[in-house]
């Protein structure tokens, strides 16, 4: 397999854009990402997606999607994931590049969840429908069972999950392209209205649109493109049973282990040596969780993370210096490379009040469901 | 739901059916055709107990559209004396006395009136023991 190289990054901002459109939020982060790496070709195109049919009705987003960047007769899928679907169509792209059968593919997704659909019911349908969605069960809901089984398991307690978000609005009050610019405190995320209990409001990621896309080519022609690629050093993608009646325990998230064995394995590298991660905080449970399955911190040691320092900025593991999910925004279908970029611009020392000094490796985890699908890919300087 | 996706459904909904695994014993709720546990193909029928136990809970407040006149209400993952888990709402109780080890029965209720057109959905909901 040839070496591959991202060279090329762009994304909207996130949040609720009622003025833009999903193609129109595709099309400004591809063409961003195409003006960064100054190419005005493509030869394929991964567009991650989750749900487009039932937000605004639109399938067949691939051909779609390369017509509105001038690109129509190109090979052009959809990838669906759930909220892994960003992640899984970086996978997709890696590996055409990787393999040989392509040099310039962008990886993309987007997602339109302001429209209208009842958001509630619509992310639902990534969760098991006939043994979950028919008997009421939300993705809150089913968040808020694993937490209250990490709770009952390692004494984690509402306010280490609170932190997790009060650490995670800190990170996304300074970055630009954040839904949430602003900090909370533990006693506003305690305070705020109950959802799934233990969870609250602030412990939820938002309804959020917005598109992000990166560009690969064999790391051997990266030099055409910038000065600053970033190398992918391994790629990881598990999942486990739909159904969280199905796992063995529902406190742990056996995908995301796995995911990070592979991905770690074909780095080269162990949870040590990440200096930078972007891990799907959909829920603050689901930070905890995510860390302690990808290595960053012991099982059962999640809780006290946040709380303690460790995964903040200037922490000893920085985690989601993006504002993660929480507060940067979580239009599903874009997360997954949304995460990719931030740590690509990390590594490429552009991250300015975020940056995270000397970063070589970094790690990015995007999730799906409640943790059926999860995937890892790890970056390295160059 | 389609109504031939409801009539599917009769008979691990409506009559709580499982199956058990010819070669390594498990019990798996609903029946499929491949043993999640050794792959195993042949099964005899079982039929869940109407008890079971707590493993996780949670109250929720923010609900779909079809379930909005029934928040709050307890959403649990109960095993079955069989080793059979499943995701019920838990009935005809104090919200907050819910929790891991709950000792539950198996009853069944009406589940939902789904869209516009209301068709009632049936199953079982977990209420507390004794």
């Amino acid at each position: 397999m040839r070496e591959v190289a991202i060279v090329g990054v762009g994304m909207t901002h996130f949040g609720e854009l009622w003025n833009d459109s999903l193609r129109g939020m595709f099309a400004e982060a591809a063409s961003g990402a195409m003006a960064d790496a100054g190419v005005d070709h493509l030869d394929g195109l991964y567009v991650g997606n989750m749900a487009a049919g039932q937000f605004v009705g639109q399938e067949h987003l691939g051909p779609l999607m390369a017509s509105q960047i001038g690109m129509a007769g190109i090979p052009a899928t959809r990838v669906e994931s759930a909220c892994a679907s960003g992640g899984a169509a970086l996978r997709a792209a890696y590996i055409e590049v990787a393999s040989g059968m392509s040099d310039l593919v962008m990886a993309a997704g987007v997602e339109k969840m302001n429209d209208g659909a009842d958001v509630t019911q619509v992310l639902a349908t990534a969760a098991d429908q006939e043994l979950e969605a028919y008997h009421g069960a939300t993705f809150p809901a089913l968040y808020a069972l694993i937490a209250r089984a990490h709770m009952a398991t390692y004494g984690t307690t509402e306010e280490d999950l609170a932190w997790v978000s009060v650490k995670n609005h800190h990170h996304g009050a300074m970055n630009p392209k954040a839904q949430f610019r602003r900090e909370v405190t533990v006693e506003q995320v305690l305070g705020s209205s109950k959802v799934a209990e233990p969870l609250r409001l602030l412990h939820c990621s938002p309804v959020s649109d917005g598109a992000a896309a990166v560009l690969l080519c064999p790391l051997d022609q990266a030099a055409r493109y910038t000065k600053r690629p970033v190398k992918i050093l391994g790629t990881g993608l598990a999942t486990a049973s739909l159904s969280l009646a199905d796992r063995k325990s529902p406190a742990i998230l056996d995908a995301v282990k796995d995911s990070a064995v592979h991905a770690y394995k074909m780095a080269g590298v162990g949870p040590g040596d990440i200096q930078v991660a972007e891990v799907h905080d959909c829920f603050a449970i689901a930070e905890i969780c995510c860390i302690e399955a990808l290595g960053l911190v012991e099982q059962g040691k999640g809780g006290a993370a946040a709380r303690d320092g460790l995964t903040a900025l200037g922490g000893k593991i920085p985690v989601n210096t993006s504002g993660g999910l929480k507060s940067k925004g979580h239009p599903v279908g874009a997360t997954g490379i949304a995460q990719a970029i931030e740590i690509v611009e990390q590594l490429r020392g552009l991250s300015g009040d975020r940056q995270v000094q000397g970063a070589e490796i970094g790690l990015a985890q995007n999730m799906g469901g409640s943790g059926a699908s999860s995937v890892v890919h790890i970056f390295g300087r160059v | 739901m389609p109504s031939p996706g409801y009539w599917r459904g009769i008979p691990s909904r409506l009559r709580l059916e499982a199956v058990r695994c010819s070669s390594c014993e498990n019990v798996v709720y609903p029946s499929r055709r491949i043993c999640p546990h050794c792959h195993g193909t042949k099964w005899e029928p079982a039929e869940l107990s109407r008890t079971g136990e707590v493993v996780t809970s949670t109250v929720v407040h923010v609900a779909p559209d079809d379930f909005a006149m029934e928040a709050p209400y307890v959403l649990a993952l109960i095993e079955t004396p069989e080793g059979a888990r499943l995701m019920l709402q838990v009935t005809d109780c104090e919200l907050n006395e819910i929790g891991p080890g709950t000792a539950v029965n198996l009853e069944f209720r009406r589940i939902r009136a789904e869209g516009n057109s209301g068709i009632l959905c049936y199953g079982f909901k977990a209420v507390p023991a004794g």
